[in-house]
């Protein structure tokens, strides 16, 4: 609990600092925050008892476990690489510096909420938080038209979504007669699947999340806004919110919805399908990088529904180190990505033209990050899209994990396209100037993704 | 304790050779090479005393999904093992004198694909040897990619992505397996213990042939192989064609069988004839090729057809013949691909049509290359005849006419093998071959040691044929089980 608190109260304290024009102080200290608020977190895991707050009991509304802790460590190490490269992506930026540093951290504590949710309404907080902070910030480049458009589609359709997620939850009262997650759950296993109000509500609450993860039908909004935003927000919803979400959509239906499992698992197995299949057929004709990380988003959200469709076995595991693996990947991707655009001035594949021969060392890095998205070892995003397919399997869905399968070898073309870029085509001239910060975050999360492959059981001995 | 630092000492070479900086990269790999290759000397001399348990070496690596860290060396993967450690230096030897250019980042890379392969025939357990499968894809393909010929490009990556399709349907398969598994683990002694279905292994089979097919390459999956062949640089070549081949060929004896039985016996013999059309095809389309990478290429196309037509054809023959044709393909095949590459360097082309008369100039590589040639088409006392005799005996044991088909290659592989020859070393000299000094100092040690290897296994293939018996035997009692 108190992480959560620390981490809105490091928001603020990110306001105040610069009414005191301690501008350059701002990162570090939003640095030293993070470091205590993941040591903070890191207690939580030993501690035990239900959530209290003053000697009044929280359980009903949030319950900190092993899998919020787990997460919240996750998405507390990837806002810091945020953070790190935040400093100076955001160097020219004189007025709304703080403002931006304290919306990125609300996106963390908004997370935070979803990872330990135990209450519908806290479910709904933690969606709103994110992503009115995410509408502002992908908007946040007043005099750039993509910018406003990335914000503008985000929110019209993401306030549409939200309006849905309400509806559901209110059905789900309706039928269940609590907000609190374990009602919910115990009604849903007594007449659940009887009962329409409450398959209603399922579906309801459903389609919202499936349109925040950005599955197939509900995408669109996606490549837009992933274009149009500024990259480090494109980074960040990429990695922190996709992964925040899956978890709450995870939780969600890990705790809730099993018993209504027969319904849940048809919907999800076409729209995973659907998912896999759209990002990989239409990735391949991607021109624009951060576009085609968006639809490598998109299909990655496919692989993490198979986790969601094993949520009766307990795949909470193989959901954790999938998110990690794909998070430091597309960390480390955008980390390079960032300088070479603010360098050769264009976000195209071909700005990565000819990297092998002028930046040999973060051509390779960005290789590898590329490999393991691609799913190829010994990167951390073989062994995740490996325990993926073994959940699914074992779940009894081999026809969708030869999908994912074939989608996967389809999705390697485009993947490669940027391999390819940096070391068969011919360069210009233009230097490419990486600064240091975003070098530290591309080596951390390369070499993290690496470790990680070669010792899973890092990760995966934390028994989610 | 040796096994480890047979598997793990090419990692660290390719490591060292990466730092080390351009000047010394090919002195210093050479030199790791050849330490790896005394090393697997001494192993062989364990193993001789104290057979494959001397080697084991297991522990697990992760809990959950159980995952161990196997490794073994047997009689089968120390053969295999041999080949890779002993034709590795005399790849990185061949590179010598041609200016590679960013030569840490090639002699890096060929000693980490040395890494992969022997990991391969070391694993004994399911997913860590789909890793090193996997991880195997890696360095060849930027290989090829940054070295490689003008159309490189597409070619490689049609390359990597059908071998990358074909890997993941055996992800699939293993997977399956592994839950098939009453205990619940991927180590290959649960693995040949399972009792599947007739139904289930025949779909598991596809889903493991088709993984091999793609590699090795076995006709109709064949279409990467002689457009990468061309492509990628010699070296490379050399390794896909003398090493990665084996890969698959392997995986047949050691995964496909042995685990599928009643799979092979449902579909061997579609498998088999696969083989042998392959074989055919091959040979005919080399007839008609002008270039010799591309002729080199479907010879050995044709070659690994017969390999895998023997591992199909289920008796001890056609084992211990596609063992000991493994290990001779590897030697004369990187062998001819070398001899290309010579020519090519003199001459800049090996179009047939263009080359002449080069017997006359140089005539210890017109030697030392037709000691290759023979081997390739299988002359006794050459080491291509042990092999070859044993797989056409074993396909015949399995059926007559598959047989008569098959031997096609021996008549085949003779003629457009000495054609090539006459046409490319024999007659009047051509326009381009004028200035042809004969071998430098390397490339001579290279084929020296490649004919004194093709001529001693061709007298005394004892040792390899012994060596390998108890286990291949030992699989086909599995299998006929």
């Amino acid at each position: 609990m108190y992480t959560l608190i620390a981490t809105c109260c490091l928001g603020l304290l990110c306001l105040v600092v610069e009414i005191f024009n301690l501008r350059k102080a701002l990162v570090p200290v939003v640095l030293t925050g993070l470091a205590a608020i993941f040591l903070l977190n890191a207690q939580d895991w030993s501690a035990a008892g239900p959530v209290a707050i003053g000697g009044m009991d929280m359980s009903h509304m949030m319950q900190i476990d092993h899998y919020a802790v787990a997460f919240n460590g996750l998405l507390i190490f990837l806002s810091a690489m945020i953070f790190v490269m935040s400093a100076s992506f955001y160097k020219q930026e004189e007025h709304h510096l703080s403002d931006y540093l304290t919306i990125l951290l609300f996106i963390l504590a908004g997370g935070m909420v979803l990872t330990s949710f135990s209450n519908l309404v806290m479910l709904f907080l933690g969606i709103e938080i994110v992503s009115i902070s995410l509408y502002i910030m992908a908007g946040s480049r007043k005099f750039d038209v993509r910018s406003n458009e990335a914000g503008f589609k985000y929110f019209l359709m993401g306030a549409f979504a939200s309006a849905i997620l309400v509806f559901g939850i209110a059905l789900l009262y309706g039928a269940a007669g609590s907000f609190e997650l374990a009602k919910v759950a115990s009604y849903a296993s007594s007449t659940g699947m009887e009962s329409p109000m409450f398959l209603t509500g399922t579906l309801l609450v459903l389609v919202a999340l499936l349109f925040k993860v950005a599955a197939v039908p509900f995408h669109f909004w996606s490549p837009d806004v992933y274009e149009g935003s500024p990259t480090l927000v494109t980074a960040l919803m990429a990695t922190v919110v996709k992964i925040a979400v899956f978890a709450g959509f995870y939780r969600l239906v890990s705790v809730g919805f099993i018993a209504v499992d027969g319904y849940t698992s048809d919907i999800i197995v076409i729209v995973a399908a659907a998912t896999m299949i759209f990002a990989a057929l239409v990735g391949l004709s991607q021109q624009n990088f951060k576009r085609l990380l968006a639809f490598s988003g998109i299909s990655n959200a496919g692989y993490m529904l198979l986790a969601i469709l094993s949520a009766k076995s307990g795949a909470a595991s193989a959901l954790f180190y999938y998110g990690a693996a794909y998070g430091l990947a597309t960390m480390g991707a955008f980390a390079i990505a960032i300088p070479v655009f603010a360098s050769t001035g264009k976000e195209t594949i071909d700005a990565f033209d000819g990297l092998g021969k002028k930046k040999p060392l973060h051509a390779a890095l960005l290789t590898l990050s590329m490999l393991s998205i691609a799913g190829i070892p010994p990167m951390a995003g073989f062994l995740g899209k490996y325990y993926l397919f073994s959940e699914a399997i074992r779940n009894g869905y081999p026809i969708l994990t030869i999908v994912a399968v074939l989608t996967s070898i389809i999705a390697v073309y485009y993947y490669f396209k940027v391999i390819l870029a940096m070391y068969t085509k011919q360069a210009d001239e233009r230097e490419v100037r990486t600064v240091m910060s975003y070098s530290i975050v591309m080596i951390i999360c390369v070499g993290l993704g690496l470790l990680l492959g070669v010792l899973p059981g890092l990760l995966l001995s934390l028994n989610l | 304790m040796m096994t480890l630092l047979l598997l793990f000492f090419p990692l660290v070479a390719a490591l060292l050779v990466l730092l080390g900086g351009q000047k010394i990269a090919a002195k210093l790999a050479l030199g790791l090479a050849v330490v790896e290759l005394a090393i697997t000397g001494y192993a062989v001399s364990v193993f001789g005393n104290s057979g494959e348990s001397a080697f084991h070496v297991f522990s697990t690596w992760i809990e959950n999904p159980l995952i161990s860290f196997h490794l073994g060396l047997d009689g089968l993967s120390l053969a295999m093992v041999a080949l890779t450690n002993l034709m590795t230096p005399l790849i990185i030897l061949s590179a010598f004198n041609r200016n590679i250019r960013h030569a840490s980042g090639y002699f890096s890379l060929i000693l980490a694909m040395q890494f992969a392969l022997i990991g391969v025939f070391m694993a004994l357990d399911g997913l860590l040897y789909y890793i090193f499968w996997e991880l195997a894809l890696l360095p060849i393909y930027f290989i090829a990619l940054r070295w490689g010929g003008p159309g490189r490009v597409p070619v490689t990556l049609k390359f990597f992505i059908y071998t990358l399709a074909g890997s993941l349907l055996m992800l699939f398969g293993l997977i399956s397996l592994y839950w098939f598994n009453p205990n619940n683990s991927f180590d290959i002694r649960h693995l040949y213990d399972l009792a599947l279905t007739s139904k289930q292994q025949g779909w598991l089979f596809w889903m493991f042939f088709l993984a091999f097919a793609v590699k090795i390459p076995i006709v109709p999956f064949h279409t990467w192989q002689a457009d990468t062949y061309r492509e990628a640089p010699t070296q490379g070549t050399m390794l896909l064609s003398g090493l990665m081949l084996k890969m698959g060929t392997y995986s047949l004896i050691r995964w496909l069988i042995p685990v599928l039985p009643l799979g092979v016996a449902k579909w061997g013999p579609l498998a088999i004839t696969l083989c042998v059309i392959g074989i055919v095809y091959a040979s005919v389309i080399a007839l008609k090729q002008r270039n010799l990478k591309n002729l080199f290429a479907y010879s050995s196309l044709a070659h690994a057809g017969l390999i895998s037509a023997g591992i199909f054809a289920l008796n001890i023959q056609g084992l211990q013949g596609s063992v000991v044709q493994m290990f001779a393909h590897g030697v004369y095949m990187i062998g001819l691909f070398y001899c290309a590459d010579i020519i090519l360097y003199r001459t800049a082309t090996i179009h047939t049509d263009h080359l002449g008369g080069i017997r006359a100039i140089a005539p210890q590589f017109a030697t030392l290359f037709m000691i290759i040639l023979l081997a390739t088409i299988g002359l006794p006392l050459t080491n291509g005849f042990i092999g070859e005799f044993l797989l056409l005996y074993s396909v015949y044991e399995y059926n007559t006419w598959l047989a008569v088909f098959a031997t096609t290659t021996v008549i085949l592989s003779a003629a457009y093998m000495f054609r090539m020859y006459k046409k490319v070393m024999l007659g009047e000299t051509g326009v381009r071959v004028t200035a042809f000094p004969d071998l430098f100092w390397n490339e001579k040690l290279v084929l020296g040691i490649i004919a004194v290897v093709i001529i001693l296994m061709g007298i005394y293939p004892k040792p390899l044929i012994e060596m390998t018996e108890p286990v291949l035997q030992a699989i086909l009692n599995i299998v006929k089980n």
